[in-house]
């Protein structure tokens, strides 16, 4: 990252916390921020009818939580909600999103960025679904 | 004068112990872990009693007219006398021995296999990546460890399961998380909504961890999918692959490299294994059906 | 390298040391014919042994033939190796008495004192390896170890190697070079059959000096050195132990397993006549009272489905993996493992395979 994207992406950002309990975002709001966790837990969650919240991840301190800001049509896939005091740096999505559009390599660097992570994620997703635990029937 | 053939040697030695007669213990206590997971305390019915046993050794162990299976052993606390065994109930022989109560007789031979090289990772940070049951084997590592903590650096204990339902060791890791040496953290696959813990892959863990790559050596038992990535977790943070361990698991039958069950590779996962260092198993982890 | 004396007899001489044996309670086993083949039995009298005959062997192919001969040793070997005698298909390993709350444990039989009639250079290094395998790791079979002991070798060279024979190759014959109590020649000269014998051991000293023969002469040490070096001239199958083991460890991911396994019916036939496979399971037997139970050995094979089971389900699950483990660790993590090869050339798993699979075209494949 070159100094003129750090002080981009920096003048984008302001720092949040969260109580335990407290929404960043729900499933549908629209995808505003980039949330960069400096510390605490956050659980991606969905609601379950009659099984109540359900956590799908834990995101911790230096992970980031929502990448749908940059993916169309920029809607929160999950609940976001700290499960401890939570503070965070938050990215105004809008203003990355317009700035990506104009200056391509940092839209590439937050897009090679964003898609590690989410490989990341899609893998160990693939592995709890292996099951890998539970004895095979 | 003709020299005594080659088998000479042989007549010379003094005939050993038949390694296959089993010692009989008494089970002195259960514990039902979960659904399906069992703890048996076993002290030695007579005088005889199987060689002291290391974390990361196993027994094989005999239910009365069913059959042997190889198990772990599970906590060293006690003194050596008494064995303490957990066991999934997964096959016709575990369902026996989860069944047992206090008072029954089992046969037991052992010990077994490698053990975790405990003297190598002395004034190291240690890394220990359980999933599932493999937190069985592991249990001994971390009381060896937190027995002579002044022996080590920083202890991470990374805990996958597969749902909160599965946890075991309670106990433990109540003490664990109250213990300010210890970074315990546990995570699992699956959440139910009184889950309030870490969802995702034990692998993630790392993150939370504390340790100094280059002076730390990692503990990994789970399926072998699991350790796997546990493995390359491990390295894709910098800890040197040869102080990466792991516990194999192969069908063992005798235990003693004599039946060929528990081939993989070059080794007999019964006598070179059940603990190997990354480096030896590193070509064959990837090789379908070895 | 040749022994520079040997003893002389004919036949006699080979009855007397028979009868001398009966008389020391040796159990006696040797090469007998039954259902047609050169199969290995209790000798009862010296006449059981097979006599007159000889065998062809091809690729799937075995049959015996009585030949105008009247040898003992002029065929190579037969579907059965003198491994079933030292680590038996079928052992009782202990026997249980009780209940779950109380049970004692009872060891099985003990091995008998046997003497080996005509074992061959192959399956004399196979013995070699077995103890290996069960005597020189960090555990003993205490079974073996006893049958071992008491047990006496007559080795005899090999006249006539099959067409499946490669114990040049595998450096383990045709002559038997040592591991023996005596070491027994069949030479087919003008005036009829006769003997040279070489002794291995203190045992097979004292056991010769009893028969009071006479010296071989010069000209029949030359004649068993010819007939060893014809023997060994006549073996066309080829390869290097040492390289087919680095080969192998470099074509785990070959092509040729999935042919080969197209082929392989996974019968486990070749590990069965192997002389030096050593797999065995364990099976409990319980009577219908459920108070009394015993714990079987038996032998097992590679090619079995639930060899390799684990919780979940088997490793190797295809006849193409089954088969590869077969090789690879008979030729190549033997090595490892012991120190040596764990393949003979005795060419048994090419003759007995029900579809010719043959081990050393397989190396070819493989260097492909």
């Amino acid at each position: 990252m070159t100094p003129e994207m750090l002080e981009f992406i920096a003048g984008c950002g302001k720092n949040m916390h969260f109580k335990p309990g407290e929404f960043l975002g729900k499933k549908g709001d629209p995808a505003d921020y980039l949330y960069v966790i400096r510390e605490g837990n956050i659980a991606a969650q969905l609601l379950h009818p009659t099984r109540g919240s359900l956590t799908i991840r834990s995101l911790h301190g230096g992970e980031i939580a929502g990448f749908s800001w940059i993916i169309p049509p920029y809607r929160l896939q999950f609940d976001l909600c700290a499960v401890e005091h939570t503070s965070v740096i938050a990215l105004d999505g809008n203003c990355l999103r317009k700035k990506c559009e104009e200056d391509y390599k940092l839209g590439y660097f937050l897009m090679k960025h964003s898609a590690t992570e989410m490989i990341q994620r899609l893998v160990d997703t693939r592995i709890q679904l292996l099951d890998v635990y539970g004895a095979r029937v | 004068m003709a020299p005594e053939s080659d088998y000479a040697k042989v007549t010379q030695q003094t005939v050993q112990p038949d390694v296959w007669l089993p010692v009989l213990y008494t089970v002195q206590e259960r514990k039902a872990e979960n659904r399906g997971i069992v703890t048996l305390k076993l002290a030695p019915s007579e005088a005889e009693m199987i060689e002291s046993i290391e974390p990361g050794q196993f027994n094989m162990l005999y239910a009365f007219g069913i059959g042997e299976i190889p198990i772990s052993i599970s906590s060293l606390w006690n003194s050596q006398q008494q064995l303490i065994h957990t066991i999934q109930d997964v096959g016709t022989v575990s369902k026996a021995f989860c069944n047992l109560v206090v008072g029954d007789q089992v046969g037991v031979r052992g010990a077994f296999g490698t053990s975790w090289p405990l003297e190598e990772a002395k004034n190291k940070d240690i890394v220990i990546l359980a999933g599932g049951v493999g937190i069985v084997p592991l249990r001994p590592l971390i009381e060896r460890i937190l027995h002579d903590r002044n022996d080590y650096g920083k202890l991470n204990v990374l805990y996958g399961a597969r749902s909160s339902e599965n946890i075991i060791f309670h106990q433990d890791i109540i003490s664990w998380q109250a213990d300010p040496t210890l970074n315990f953290q546990i995570t699992v696959d699956h959440a139910y909504s009184n889950w309030r813990g870490n969802v995702g892959v034990v692998t993630r863990l790392i993150g939370n961890a504390n340790f100094d790559p280059r002076n730390t050596a990692a503990f990994i038992c789970g399926p072998e999918i699991m350790m796997n990535y546990a493995v390359h977790a491990c390295l894709d943070v910098d800890i040197p692959e040869d102080r990466v361990y792991l516990s194999m698991e192969r069908n063992m039958k005798c235990a003693t490299g004599f039946c060929g069950h528990c081939q993989f590779g070059p080794y007999f996962v019964c006598k070179d294994g059940a603990v190997f260092a990354y480096p030896q198993v590193k070509s064959y982890l990837n090789i379908a059906e070895l | 390298m040749a022994k520079h004396h040997a003893f002389r007899t004919d036949i006699k001489g080979l009855i007397s040391l028979f009868s001398q044996l009966s008389g020391q309670g040796y159990s006696q086993i040797g090469p007998l014919v039954r259902d047609g083949a050169i199969m290995l039995g209790e000798i009862q009298s010296f006449d059981d042994l097979a006599q007159g005959y000889t065998d062809e062997q091809a690729q799937g192919h075995y049959r015996i033939k009585p030949i105008p001969n009247k040898g003992l040793f002029q065929y190579a070997v037969g579907p059965q190796s003198f491994k079933q005698y030292l680590h038996p298909p079928r052992r009782k390993l202990w026997s249980t008495n009780g209940t779950n709350q109380n049970f004692t444990v009872e060891t099985g039989d003990k091995p008998q004192k046997m003497v080996f009639w005509g074992v061959r250079s192959c399956d004399l290094e196979a013995i070699k390896i077995l103890d290996r395998v069960f005597l020189e790791g960090a555990f003993v079979n205490k079974w073996y170890q006893q049958a071992r002991e008491q047990l006496l070798i007559i080795a005899a060279s090999c006249p006539l190697p099959s067409a499946n024979c490669f114990c040049t190759s595998t450096h383990t014959g045709p002559k038997p070079e040592s591991g023996f109590d005596l070491g027994v020649h069949e030479i087919s000269g003008n005036n009829g059959i006769y003997y040279l014998i070489e002794t291995g051991s203190q045992k097979g000293e004292k056991l010769i000096k009893k028969l009071q023969l006479q010296w071989a002469s010069a000209e029949e040490l030359e004649s068993m050195e010819r007939m060893i070096e014809k023997a060994a001239s006549s073996m066309k199958k080829r390869f290097e132990p040492t390289e087919a083991a680095e080969l192998l460890k470099k074509t785990l991911e070959h092509k040729y397993w999935d042919e080969v396994g197209n082929r392989c019916l996974s019968c486990a036939n070749c590990t069965m006549v192997c002389p030096t496979c050593f797999c065995t399971s364990t099976e409990d037997i319980t009577d219908i009272t459920g108070e009394h139970s015993e714990r079987w050995l038996r032998w097992d094979s590679c090619f079995n489905g639930d060899f390799s089971y684990i919780q979940g389900g088997k490793v190797r699950g295809s006849t193409p993996a089954r088969y590869r483990q077969w090789m690879t660790h008979k030729l190549s993590y033997w090595y490892h493992q012991f120190g040596t090869s764990g393949c003979v050339g005795c060419g048994r798993c090419v003759t007995w395979c029900p579809v010719g699979i043959d081990i050393t075209e397989g190396l070819e494949e493989l260097a492909r």
